[in-house]
Protein backbone atom coordinates (compact mmCIF):
# COMPACT_ATOMS: atom_id res chain seq x y z
CA UNK A 1 0.00 0.00 0.00
CA UNK A 2 1.23 3.43 -1.09
CA UNK A 3 -0.12 5.41 1.40
CA UNK A 4 2.43 6.05 4.41
CA UNK A 5 2.14 4.97 7.48
CA UNK A 6 0.26 7.41 9.99
CA UNK A 7 3.48 9.23 11.60
CA UNK A 8 3.35 8.65 15.56
CA UNK A 9 5.42 10.28 18.36
CA UNK A 10 8.47 7.99 18.90
CA UNK A 11 8.11 6.13 16.28
CA UNK A 12 10.92 3.91 15.39
CA UNK A 13 12.95 5.50 12.21
CA UNK A 14 16.10 2.93 11.77
CA UNK A 15 19.00 4.92 9.51
CA UNK A 16 22.01 5.94 8.93
CA UNK A 17 24.47 8.58 9.90
CA UNK A 18 27.19 9.28 7.54
CA UNK A 19 30.47 10.90 8.15
CA UNK A 20 31.89 13.06 5.77
CA UNK A 21 35.11 14.38 8.14
CA UNK A 22 35.63 10.07 8.86
CA UNK A 23 35.02 9.00 5.37
CA UNK A 24 38.43 8.15 3.38
CA UNK A 25 36.11 7.04 0.13
CA UNK A 26 37.46 3.97 -0.14
CA UNK A 27 34.03 2.47 -1.71
CA UNK A 28 34.23 -0.38 0.90
CA UNK A 29 30.67 0.47 1.98
CA UNK A 30 29.34 0.18 -1.69
CA UNK A 31 31.63 -3.17 -2.57
CA UNK A 32 30.04 -4.74 0.77
CA UNK A 33 26.78 -3.72 0.10
CA UNK A 34 27.14 -5.10 -3.28
CA UNK A 35 28.37 -8.57 -1.74
CA UNK A 36 25.37 -8.99 0.60
CA UNK A 37 22.43 -7.85 -1.37
CA UNK A 38 23.29 -9.50 -4.47
CA UNK A 39 22.36 -12.89 -2.49
CA UNK A 40 19.90 -11.54 -0.07
CA UNK A 41 16.27 -9.97 -0.21
CA UNK A 42 16.64 -8.23 -3.65
CA UNK A 43 19.17 -10.01 -5.35
CA UNK A 44 20.34 -10.97 -7.84
CA UNK A 45 21.70 -7.95 -8.56
CA UNK A 46 22.16 -7.13 -12.39
CA UNK A 47 26.16 -7.15 -12.64
CA UNK A 48 28.55 -6.40 -15.38
CA UNK A 49 27.86 -8.04 -18.18
CA UNK A 50 29.54 -6.24 -21.59
CA UNK A 51 29.77 -3.10 -20.09
CA UNK A 52 30.54 -1.85 -16.50
CA UNK A 53 27.22 -1.58 -15.54
CA UNK A 54 25.28 -2.77 -12.54
CA UNK A 55 22.71 -2.34 -10.00
CA UNK A 56 24.52 -0.77 -6.60
CA UNK A 57 22.52 0.73 -3.38
CA UNK A 58 25.78 2.98 -2.76
CA UNK A 59 27.29 5.27 -4.33
CA UNK A 60 30.68 7.04 -3.39
CA UNK A 61 31.15 10.40 -4.70
CA UNK A 62 33.89 12.73 -4.31
CA UNK A 63 33.19 16.47 -4.01
CA UNK A 64 35.84 19.44 -3.61
CA UNK A 65 33.63 22.16 -1.84
CA UNK A 66 35.14 26.00 -1.21
CA UNK A 67 37.89 27.42 -3.33
CA UNK A 68 41.83 27.80 -2.00
CA UNK A 69 42.92 26.98 1.42
CA UNK A 70 39.65 26.57 2.85
CA UNK A 71 38.47 24.44 0.65
CA UNK A 72 37.86 20.66 1.00
CA UNK A 73 37.75 17.87 -0.68
CA UNK A 74 34.85 15.17 0.55
CA UNK A 75 34.01 11.88 0.02
CA UNK A 76 30.64 11.45 0.15
CA UNK A 77 28.73 8.02 0.48
CA UNK A 78 24.98 8.33 -1.14
CA UNK A 79 22.47 5.93 -0.67
CA UNK A 80 18.52 5.42 0.33
CA UNK A 81 17.80 7.82 2.76
CA UNK A 82 14.83 5.72 4.19
CA UNK A 83 12.39 9.50 4.10
CA UNK A 84 9.58 9.96 6.72
CA UNK A 85 7.74 11.14 3.57
CA UNK A 86 8.97 9.28 0.75
CA UNK A 87 7.35 10.73 -2.57
CA UNK A 88 8.97 7.25 -3.98
CA UNK A 89 6.57 5.15 -2.22
CA UNK A 90 3.56 8.08 -2.84
CA UNK A 91 4.17 8.04 -6.73
CA UNK A 92 4.03 3.95 -7.33
CA UNK A 93 1.09 2.43 -8.50
CA UNK A 94 0.65 -0.74 -8.14
CA UNK A 95 1.80 -0.64 -4.20
CA UNK A 96 5.11 -2.55 -4.73
CA UNK A 97 6.87 -0.11 -3.01
CA UNK A 98 6.16 0.40 0.87
CA UNK A 99 7.09 2.16 3.36
CA UNK A 100 7.04 -0.03 7.21
CA UNK A 101 5.22 1.22 9.73
CA UNK A 102 7.02 -0.48 12.23
CA UNK A 103 10.39 1.09 11.64
CA UNK A 104 10.18 3.11 8.61
CA UNK A 105 12.17 1.03 5.97
CA UNK A 106 11.15 2.03 2.83
CA UNK A 107 11.26 -1.58 0.85
CA UNK A 108 10.48 -2.63 -2.88
CA UNK A 109 8.29 -6.00 -3.25
CA UNK A 110 10.34 -7.24 -6.65
CA UNK A 111 6.55 -9.16 -6.90
CA UNK A 112 4.54 -6.97 -7.44
CA UNK A 113 7.03 -4.02 -8.84
CA UNK A 114 6.17 -3.80 -12.68
CA UNK A 115 9.00 -1.66 -13.27
CA UNK A 116 7.72 1.57 -14.60
CA UNK A 117 10.72 3.73 -12.98
CA UNK A 118 8.10 6.25 -12.15
CA UNK A 119 9.26 6.07 -8.34
CA UNK A 120 13.16 6.23 -9.58
CA UNK A 121 11.97 9.65 -11.27
CA UNK A 122 9.99 10.71 -8.02
CA UNK A 123 13.43 10.29 -5.75
CA UNK A 124 15.50 13.41 -5.43
CA UNK A 125 18.40 11.53 -4.54
CA UNK A 126 19.31 8.75 -7.35
CA UNK A 127 18.70 6.29 -4.40
CA UNK A 128 16.28 3.60 -6.76
CA UNK A 129 18.36 2.12 -9.41
CA UNK A 130 16.35 -0.04 -11.93
CA UNK A 131 17.15 -3.92 -12.63
CA UNK A 132 17.30 -4.58 -16.17
CA UNK A 133 17.50 -8.41 -15.86
CA UNK A 134 14.65 -8.55 -13.60
CA UNK A 135 12.58 -5.58 -14.97
CA UNK A 136 11.78 -4.54 -11.46
CA UNK A 137 13.14 -1.45 -9.61
CA UNK A 138 15.57 -2.19 -6.53
CA UNK A 139 16.92 -0.13 -3.79
CA UNK A 140 19.01 0.08 0.00
CA UNK A 141 16.70 -2.44 1.89
CA UNK A 142 18.92 -1.10 5.18
CA UNK A 143 19.69 -4.74 5.08
CA UNK A 144 16.52 -5.68 6.47
CA UNK A 145 17.20 -9.26 5.83
CA UNK A 146 20.67 -8.93 7.92
CA UNK A 147 19.84 -6.41 10.83
CA UNK A 148 17.12 -8.56 12.27
CA UNK A 149 18.61 -11.79 11.46
CA UNK A 150 18.51 -14.36 14.52
CA UNK A 151 21.55 -16.57 13.11
CA UNK A 152 23.83 -13.52 13.17
CA UNK A 153 25.39 -12.57 16.32
CA UNK A 154 23.92 -9.75 17.65
CA UNK A 155 27.26 -7.25 16.58
CA UNK A 156 26.91 -8.68 13.35
CA UNK A 157 23.40 -6.99 12.97
CA UNK A 158 24.27 -4.14 11.34
CA UNK A 159 23.56 -3.22 7.79
CA UNK A 160 26.76 -4.16 5.80
CA UNK A 161 27.98 -0.80 4.94
CA UNK A 162 28.61 -0.20 8.41
CA UNK A 163 29.72 -3.46 9.38
CA UNK A 164 32.34 -2.90 6.61
CA UNK A 165 33.33 0.78 7.34
CA UNK A 166 37.43 0.98 7.97
CA UNK A 167 37.52 4.68 9.32
CA UNK A 168 33.93 4.12 11.47
CA UNK A 169 32.38 6.79 8.89
CA UNK A 170 29.13 4.71 9.08
CA UNK A 171 26.47 4.65 12.00
CA UNK A 172 23.35 2.95 12.55
CA UNK A 173 20.52 3.12 14.71
CA UNK A 174 17.06 4.90 15.52
CA UNK A 175 17.25 8.21 14.70
CA UNK A 176 13.22 8.63 15.76
CA UNK A 177 14.48 8.19 19.64
CA UNK A 178 16.13 11.05 20.94
CA UNK A 179 18.48 9.28 23.57
CA UNK A 180 20.05 6.63 21.01
CA UNK A 181 23.80 6.81 19.99
CA UNK A 182 23.11 8.34 16.64
CA UNK A 183 20.56 10.63 17.92
CA UNK A 184 23.52 12.06 20.42
CA UNK A 185 25.97 11.73 17.55
CA UNK A 186 23.98 13.73 15.04
CA UNK A 187 23.28 16.37 17.60
CA UNK A 188 26.63 16.63 18.97
CA UNK A 189 27.96 17.00 15.70
CA UNK A 190 25.51 18.65 13.96
CA UNK A 191 24.17 16.13 11.46
CA UNK A 192 22.12 17.63 8.86
CA UNK A 193 19.39 15.94 5.99
CA UNK A 194 19.93 16.37 1.84
CA UNK A 195 17.45 18.98 0.41
CA UNK A 196 15.93 19.45 3.14
CA UNK A 197 13.75 22.21 1.08
CA UNK A 198 11.83 19.30 -0.85
CA UNK A 199 10.41 18.13 2.28
CA UNK A 200 10.99 14.78 1.94
CA UNK A 201 11.99 14.20 5.38
CA UNK A 202 15.23 12.26 4.62
CA UNK A 203 15.92 10.12 8.22
CA UNK A 204 19.73 9.67 7.02
CA UNK A 205 22.18 12.24 8.61
CA UNK A 206 25.24 13.02 7.50
CA UNK A 207 27.77 14.72 9.59
CA UNK A 208 29.78 17.66 8.45
CA UNK A 209 33.75 17.50 7.90
CA UNK A 210 34.93 19.36 11.32
CA UNK A 211 36.44 22.67 11.04
CA UNK A 212 40.53 22.19 9.92
CA UNK A 213 42.64 22.05 12.95
CA UNK A 214 45.76 23.60 11.45
CA UNK A 215 43.94 26.37 9.30
CA UNK A 216 41.35 27.39 10.96
CA UNK A 217 41.99 31.29 11.83
CA UNK A 218 40.94 32.62 9.03
CA UNK A 219 43.22 35.85 9.24
CA UNK A 220 46.02 33.27 9.26
CA UNK A 221 44.69 31.92 6.06
CA UNK A 222 44.73 35.25 4.12
CA UNK A 223 47.71 36.08 5.40
CA UNK A 224 50.56 32.91 4.27
CA UNK A 225 48.02 33.45 0.85
CA UNK A 226 51.37 33.38 -0.74
CA UNK A 227 52.30 29.71 -0.16
CA UNK A 228 50.70 27.28 -2.57
CA UNK A 229 47.54 26.37 -1.66
CA UNK A 230 49.14 22.66 -1.88
CA UNK A 231 52.02 23.66 0.92
CA UNK A 232 50.95 22.77 4.68
CA UNK A 233 50.83 25.57 6.81
CA UNK A 234 54.26 24.42 9.29
CA UNK A 235 54.45 25.38 12.79
CA UNK A 236 57.67 27.67 12.29
CA UNK A 237 55.16 29.34 9.58
CA UNK A 238 52.99 30.49 12.55
CA UNK A 239 55.97 31.26 14.74
CA UNK A 240 57.53 33.45 11.94
CA UNK A 241 54.22 35.22 11.63
CA UNK A 242 53.46 35.63 15.03
CA UNK A 243 53.77 39.26 15.50
CA UNK A 244 54.90 39.66 18.92
CA UNK A 245 57.62 36.88 18.81
CA UNK A 246 56.76 35.08 21.94
CA UNK A 247 57.35 31.30 21.71
CA UNK A 248 58.56 31.30 18.91
CA UNK A 249 61.71 29.48 20.08
CA UNK A 250 59.78 26.66 21.04
CA UNK A 251 57.70 26.28 18.28
CA UNK A 252 61.01 26.50 15.94
CA UNK A 253 61.82 23.44 17.83
CA UNK A 254 58.62 22.14 17.20
CA UNK A 255 58.50 22.17 14.28
CA UNK A 256 62.47 20.51 13.56
CA UNK A 257 61.18 17.78 15.66
CA UNK A 258 57.24 17.05 14.01
CA UNK A 259 59.63 17.62 10.37
CA UNK A 260 61.83 14.42 10.99
CA UNK B 1 15.01 12.65 -18.66
CA UNK B 2 15.65 10.11 -21.47
CA UNK B 3 13.46 10.72 -24.17
CA UNK B 4 11.87 6.88 -23.81
CA UNK B 5 9.59 6.46 -27.58
CA UNK B 6 7.34 4.43 -25.73
CA UNK B 7 6.33 7.39 -23.00
CA UNK B 8 5.87 9.52 -26.46
CA UNK B 9 3.83 7.74 -28.06
CA UNK B 10 1.48 7.11 -25.03
CA UNK B 11 0.94 10.66 -23.92
CA UNK B 12 0.79 12.18 -27.62
CA UNK B 13 -1.60 9.55 -28.83
CA UNK B 14 -3.94 9.41 -25.77
CA UNK B 15 -4.00 13.23 -25.75
CA UNK B 16 -4.88 13.41 -28.91
CA UNK B 17 -7.50 11.05 -28.77
CA UNK B 18 -8.40 12.40 -25.57
CA UNK B 19 -8.66 15.47 -27.09
CA UNK B 20 -10.69 13.93 -29.90
CA UNK B 21 -13.34 12.24 -27.80
CA UNK B 22 -13.99 15.61 -25.64
CA UNK B 23 -14.83 17.25 -29.00
CA UNK B 24 -16.43 13.83 -30.08
CA UNK B 25 -18.82 13.46 -26.94
CA UNK B 26 -20.03 17.29 -26.73
CA UNK B 27 -20.93 17.22 -30.67
CA UNK B 28 -22.96 14.11 -29.36
CA UNK B 29 -24.45 16.35 -26.52
CA UNK B 30 -25.69 19.64 -28.41
CA UNK B 31 -25.94 17.82 -32.39
CA UNK B 32 -27.45 14.57 -31.39
CA UNK B 33 -29.24 14.30 -34.84
CA UNK B 34 -29.33 11.55 -37.67
CA UNK B 35 -27.14 13.73 -40.03
CA UNK B 36 -24.42 13.80 -37.21
CA UNK B 37 -24.75 9.77 -36.88
CA UNK B 38 -21.86 8.94 -39.17
CA UNK B 39 -19.70 11.80 -38.30
CA UNK B 40 -19.94 10.55 -34.63
CA UNK B 41 -19.56 6.61 -34.92
CA UNK B 42 -15.96 7.97 -36.59
CA UNK B 43 -14.85 10.47 -34.55
CA UNK B 44 -15.16 7.88 -31.34
CA UNK B 45 -13.75 5.21 -33.20
CA UNK B 46 -11.04 6.75 -34.40
CA UNK B 47 -10.32 8.52 -30.33
CA UNK B 48 -10.93 5.00 -28.88
CA UNK B 49 -8.37 3.60 -31.06
CA UNK B 50 -5.81 6.51 -30.75
CA UNK B 51 -6.43 5.77 -27.01
CA UNK B 52 -6.14 2.36 -27.17
CA UNK B 53 -2.97 2.75 -29.29
CA UNK B 54 -1.50 5.09 -26.47
CA UNK B 55 -2.03 2.85 -23.84
CA UNK B 56 -1.04 -0.36 -25.06
CA UNK B 57 2.34 1.84 -26.01
CA UNK B 58 2.67 2.83 -22.13
CA UNK B 59 3.16 -0.51 -21.73
CA UNK B 60 6.20 -1.23 -23.33
CA UNK B 61 7.86 1.56 -21.16
CA UNK B 62 6.85 -1.60 -17.92
CA UNK B 63 9.98 -3.78 -17.15
CA UNK B 64 7.18 -6.07 -16.33
CA UNK B 65 4.28 -5.46 -18.85
CA UNK B 66 2.45 -8.38 -17.76
CA UNK B 67 1.57 -7.24 -14.48
CA UNK B 68 0.55 -3.82 -15.91
CA UNK B 69 -2.40 -4.35 -14.11
CA UNK B 70 -1.22 -4.25 -10.53
CA UNK B 71 -1.18 -0.30 -11.51
CA UNK B 72 -4.72 0.14 -10.91
CA UNK B 73 -4.73 -0.38 -6.98
CA UNK B 74 -2.78 2.77 -5.63
CA UNK B 75 -5.07 5.18 -6.98
CA UNK B 76 -5.17 7.16 -3.65
CA UNK B 77 -2.24 8.32 -4.04
CA UNK B 78 -0.41 8.02 -7.07
CA UNK B 79 -1.10 9.86 -10.53
CA UNK B 80 -0.23 6.92 -12.30
CA UNK B 81 -2.46 4.77 -10.92
CA UNK B 82 -5.59 7.39 -11.18
CA UNK B 83 -4.62 8.03 -14.87
CA UNK B 84 -5.09 4.32 -15.14
CA UNK B 85 -8.62 3.87 -13.52
CA UNK B 86 -9.61 7.18 -15.31
CA UNK B 87 -8.56 5.69 -18.85
CA UNK B 88 -10.43 2.75 -18.27
CA UNK B 89 -13.54 4.23 -16.55
CA UNK B 90 -13.07 6.71 -19.86
CA UNK B 91 -14.07 3.54 -21.92
CA UNK B 92 -17.30 3.02 -20.62
CA UNK B 93 -19.31 6.20 -21.15
CA UNK B 94 -17.81 6.08 -24.42
CA UNK B 95 -18.62 2.50 -25.53
CA UNK B 96 -22.45 3.25 -24.59
CA UNK B 97 -22.25 6.35 -26.36
CA UNK B 98 -21.38 4.47 -29.59
CA UNK B 99 -23.91 1.57 -28.73
CA UNK B 100 -26.55 4.68 -28.88
CA UNK B 101 -25.77 6.02 -31.23
CA UNK B 102 -25.65 2.22 -33.53
CA UNK B 103 -28.85 1.30 -31.86
CA UNK B 104 -30.44 4.42 -33.07
CA UNK B 105 -30.32 7.18 -35.40
CA UNK B 106 -31.32 9.72 -33.18
CA UNK B 107 -30.21 8.70 -29.69
CA UNK B 108 -31.47 11.77 -27.89
CA UNK B 109 -31.15 12.15 -24.16
CA UNK B 110 -29.02 9.43 -24.02
CA UNK B 111 -26.55 10.95 -26.37
CA UNK B 112 -26.27 14.24 -24.59
CA UNK B 113 -26.01 12.41 -20.72
CA UNK B 114 -23.11 10.25 -22.36
CA UNK B 115 -21.89 12.66 -24.68
CA UNK B 116 -20.99 14.65 -21.83
CA UNK B 117 -19.84 12.09 -19.36
CA UNK B 118 -17.76 10.84 -22.06
CA UNK B 119 -15.89 14.57 -22.46
CA UNK B 120 -15.73 14.90 -18.79
CA UNK B 121 -13.80 11.62 -18.28
CA UNK B 122 -11.59 12.40 -21.37
CA UNK B 123 -11.03 15.90 -19.08
CA UNK B 124 -9.95 13.84 -16.15
CA UNK B 125 -7.70 11.67 -17.87
CA UNK B 126 -5.78 13.96 -19.72
CA UNK B 127 -5.63 15.96 -16.10
CA UNK B 128 -4.36 12.77 -14.71
CA UNK B 129 -1.69 11.98 -17.47
CA UNK B 130 -0.31 15.94 -16.86
CA UNK B 131 -0.40 15.51 -13.09
CA UNK B 132 2.24 12.03 -13.62
CA UNK B 133 4.57 14.59 -14.38
CA UNK B 134 3.02 17.70 -12.52
CA UNK B 135 3.55 16.11 -9.52
CA UNK B 136 7.41 15.33 -9.39
CA UNK B 137 9.01 17.76 -7.37
CA UNK B 138 12.35 16.79 -8.56
CA UNK B 139 11.92 17.87 -12.14
CA UNK B 140 11.61 21.56 -12.64
CA UNK B 141 10.80 21.47 -15.65
CA UNK B 142 7.63 19.69 -15.40
CA UNK B 143 6.60 20.80 -11.58
CA UNK B 144 5.23 24.59 -12.57
CA UNK B 145 1.78 25.89 -13.75
CA UNK B 146 2.38 25.35 -17.20
CA UNK B 147 2.17 21.77 -17.75
CA UNK B 148 -1.29 20.79 -17.01
CA UNK B 149 -2.47 23.34 -18.85
CA UNK B 150 -0.02 22.32 -22.01
CA UNK B 151 -1.18 19.22 -21.64
CA UNK B 152 -4.91 20.26 -21.99
CA UNK B 153 -4.23 22.71 -24.67
CA UNK B 154 -2.27 19.92 -26.92
CA UNK B 155 -4.92 17.05 -26.50
CA UNK B 156 -7.43 19.81 -27.32
CA UNK B 157 -5.45 21.18 -30.48
CA UNK B 158 -4.40 17.54 -31.54
CA UNK B 159 -8.04 16.72 -31.14
CA UNK B 160 -9.77 19.26 -32.92
CA UNK B 161 -7.17 19.31 -36.03
CA UNK B 162 -8.28 15.31 -36.42
CA UNK B 163 -12.55 15.89 -36.00
CA UNK B 164 -11.89 18.61 -38.87
CA UNK B 165 -9.62 16.19 -40.75
CA UNK B 166 -12.51 13.52 -40.15
CA UNK B 167 -15.21 15.59 -41.16
CA UNK B 168 -13.49 16.90 -44.63
CA UNK B 169 -12.94 13.19 -45.07
CA UNK B 170 -16.96 12.03 -44.40
CA UNK B 171 -17.91 14.80 -46.99
CA UNK B 172 -18.90 17.49 -43.71
CA UNK B 173 -16.29 20.07 -44.15
CA UNK B 174 -17.45 22.75 -41.40
CA UNK B 175 -15.93 25.84 -41.04
CA UNK B 176 -16.54 26.60 -37.94
CA UNK B 177 -14.74 23.46 -36.54
CA UNK B 178 -11.97 24.59 -39.03
CA UNK B 179 -12.39 28.13 -37.26
CA UNK B 180 -12.00 26.51 -34.39
CA UNK B 181 -9.02 24.13 -34.79
CA UNK B 182 -7.24 27.14 -35.89
CA UNK B 183 -7.88 29.13 -32.58
CA UNK B 184 -7.39 26.09 -30.43
CA UNK B 185 -4.02 26.00 -32.04
CA UNK B 186 -3.22 29.78 -31.43
CA UNK B 187 -3.45 29.08 -27.74
CA UNK B 188 -1.45 26.31 -27.41
CA UNK B 189 1.32 28.09 -28.75
CA UNK B 190 0.68 30.46 -26.72
CA UNK B 191 0.90 27.99 -23.77
CA UNK B 192 4.07 26.35 -25.25
CA UNK B 193 6.01 29.76 -25.46
CA UNK B 194 5.00 30.68 -22.32
CA UNK B 195 6.86 27.43 -21.01
CA UNK B 196 9.79 27.41 -22.69
CA UNK B 197 10.07 31.06 -21.17
CA UNK B 198 9.55 30.09 -17.96
CA UNK B 199 11.99 26.75 -18.05
CA UNK B 200 14.75 29.28 -19.89
CA UNK B 201 14.77 32.05 -16.76
CA UNK B 202 14.11 29.39 -13.96
CA UNK B 203 16.04 27.25 -12.30
CA UNK B 204 15.22 24.41 -10.06
CA UNK B 205 15.50 25.76 -6.22
CA UNK B 206 18.29 22.77 -5.55
CA UNK B 207 21.40 23.12 -5.41
CA UNK B 208 24.87 20.87 -5.41
CA UNK B 209 25.25 22.49 -2.34
CA UNK B 210 21.93 22.14 -0.97
CA UNK B 211 22.14 18.19 -2.36
CA UNK B 212 25.94 17.56 -0.73
CA UNK B 213 24.56 20.25 2.24
CA UNK B 214 28.71 21.29 1.94
CA UNK B 215 27.21 25.09 0.43
CA UNK B 216 28.94 25.93 4.34
CA UNK B 217 32.53 25.70 3.08
CA UNK B 218 31.80 26.80 -0.70
CA UNK B 219 30.68 26.30 -3.62
CA UNK B 220 30.89 22.45 -4.24
CA UNK B 221 31.80 20.77 -7.55
CA UNK B 222 32.21 17.02 -8.46
CA UNK B 223 35.86 16.01 -7.88
CA UNK B 224 35.27 12.14 -8.83
CA UNK B 225 32.30 10.38 -10.04
CA UNK B 226 31.54 7.29 -7.99
CA UNK B 227 31.90 5.14 -11.57
CA UNK B 228 33.67 5.68 -14.92
CA UNK B 229 30.62 4.37 -17.09
CA UNK B 230 27.25 5.30 -17.28
CA UNK B 231 24.58 3.66 -14.82
CA UNK B 232 20.87 3.68 -15.20
CA UNK B 233 20.55 6.98 -13.09
CA UNK B 234 22.45 8.83 -15.43
CA UNK B 235 21.08 6.88 -18.81
CA UNK B 236 17.17 7.48 -17.28
CA UNK B 237 18.10 10.87 -15.23
CA UNK B 238 21.02 12.44 -17.00
CA UNK B 239 19.82 13.10 -20.51
CA UNK B 240 20.73 16.15 -21.93
CA UNK B 241 19.96 18.10 -25.07
CA UNK B 242 22.93 20.59 -26.16
CA UNK B 243 20.98 24.13 -26.03
CA UNK B 244 21.72 24.99 -29.57
CA UNK B 245 20.21 21.50 -30.55
CA UNK B 246 17.03 22.81 -28.02
CA UNK B 247 16.65 25.78 -30.07
CA UNK B 248 16.81 24.07 -33.29
CA UNK B 249 13.94 21.62 -32.13
CA UNK B 250 11.91 23.95 -30.56
CA UNK B 251 11.71 26.03 -34.31
CA UNK B 252 10.61 23.44 -35.54
CA UNK B 253 7.74 22.51 -33.02
CA UNK B 254 6.31 26.02 -33.81
CA UNK B 255 6.34 25.47 -37.61
CA UNK B 256 5.44 21.55 -37.65
CA UNK B 257 3.54 21.83 -34.73
CA UNK B 258 1.63 25.09 -34.59
CA UNK B 259 2.82 27.44 -37.66
CA UNK B 260 1.64 25.60 -40.67
CA UNK B 261 -1.29 23.67 -39.01
CA UNK B 262 -3.14 26.88 -38.28
CA UNK B 263 -1.97 28.32 -41.68
CA UNK B 264 -3.44 25.44 -43.56
CA UNK B 265 -6.75 25.18 -41.43
CA UNK B 266 -7.22 29.46 -42.52
CA UNK B 267 -6.65 27.89 -46.15
CA UNK B 268 -9.33 25.45 -45.80
CA UNK B 269 -11.64 27.91 -44.46
CA UNK B 270 -11.13 30.25 -48.03
CA UNK B 271 -11.00 27.51 -50.32
CA UNK B 272 -13.73 24.96 -49.12
CA UNK B 273 -14.28 21.36 -50.69
CA UNK B 274 -11.63 18.99 -51.72
CA UNK B 275 -8.45 21.20 -51.54
CA UNK B 276 -10.04 22.20 -48.16
CA UNK B 277 -10.18 18.47 -47.51
CA UNK B 278 -6.24 18.21 -48.69
CA UNK B 279 -4.96 20.83 -46.44
CA UNK B 280 -6.45 20.04 -43.46
CA UNK B 281 -5.27 16.77 -43.94
CA UNK B 282 -1.81 17.83 -44.80
CA UNK B 283 -2.09 19.99 -41.36
CA UNK B 284 -3.22 16.75 -39.35
CA UNK B 285 0.38 15.14 -40.40
CA UNK B 286 2.58 18.11 -39.74
CA UNK B 287 1.20 18.38 -36.27
CA UNK B 288 1.26 14.91 -35.56
CA UNK B 289 5.01 15.25 -36.37
CA UNK B 290 5.42 18.15 -34.87
CA UNK B 291 3.78 16.71 -31.35
CA UNK B 292 6.51 14.64 -31.18
CA UNK B 293 9.23 16.34 -31.15
CA UNK B 294 7.26 18.69 -28.78
CA UNK B 295 7.20 16.03 -26.51
CA UNK B 296 10.36 14.56 -27.04
CA UNK B 297 11.71 17.90 -26.12
CA UNK B 298 9.28 17.76 -23.03
CA UNK B 299 11.65 15.07 -21.93
CA UNK B 300 14.89 16.01 -23.75
CA UNK B 301 14.87 19.45 -21.66
CA UNK B 302 13.79 18.23 -17.94
CA UNK B 303 16.84 18.13 -15.38
CA UNK B 304 16.72 15.75 -12.57
CA UNK B 305 17.88 16.84 -9.20
CA UNK B 306 19.90 13.50 -8.81
CA UNK B 307 22.22 14.90 -11.79
CA UNK B 308 23.51 17.56 -9.11
CA UNK B 309 25.06 14.82 -7.77
CA UNK B 310 26.65 14.04 -10.89
CA UNK B 311 27.93 17.32 -11.94
CA UNK B 312 25.34 19.42 -13.06
CA UNK B 313 25.35 22.96 -11.71
CA UNK B 314 21.95 23.74 -11.72
CA UNK B 315 18.21 21.52 -12.34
Amino acid sequence: MTCLPEAVPGQKKLGLVIDLDTCVGCHACAVNCKEWNASGHSGPLTDYQNTSDGVWFNRVHTFEAGEGETSRTVNFPRSCLHCEEPACVTVCPTGASYKRAEDGIVLVNADTCIGCKLCSWACPYGAREFDEDDGVMKKCTLCVDKIYNDNLPEADRVPACVATCPSHARHFGDLGDPNSDVSILVAERGGYGLMPELGYKPVNRYLPPRPRRNGAPAPLAAASSSCGSDEAISLLDLAMKKPDGKGSAFLRWADRVLSR
Amino acid sequence: MHPALSVIVFTTATGAGYGLLIWSGLLSAFSATPAERVVALVTLATALLLVTLGLMSSTLHLGRPERAWRALSQWRTSWLSREGLAAIATYVPATLLGLAWIVSPEPGLAAVLLGVVTACCAVVTIYCTAMIYASLKTVHQWRNQYVVPNYFALGLYCGALLFAALLHLLGHGEPLVDGVAAVAGLVALGGKLAYWRFISTTRHESTPESATGLGGIGKVRLFEAPHTEENYLMREMGFTIARRHADKLRKLVVLALFGAPIVLMLISLLLGGLPAGVAVLIAVLSAGAGVMVERWLFFAEAKHTVMLYYGARTA
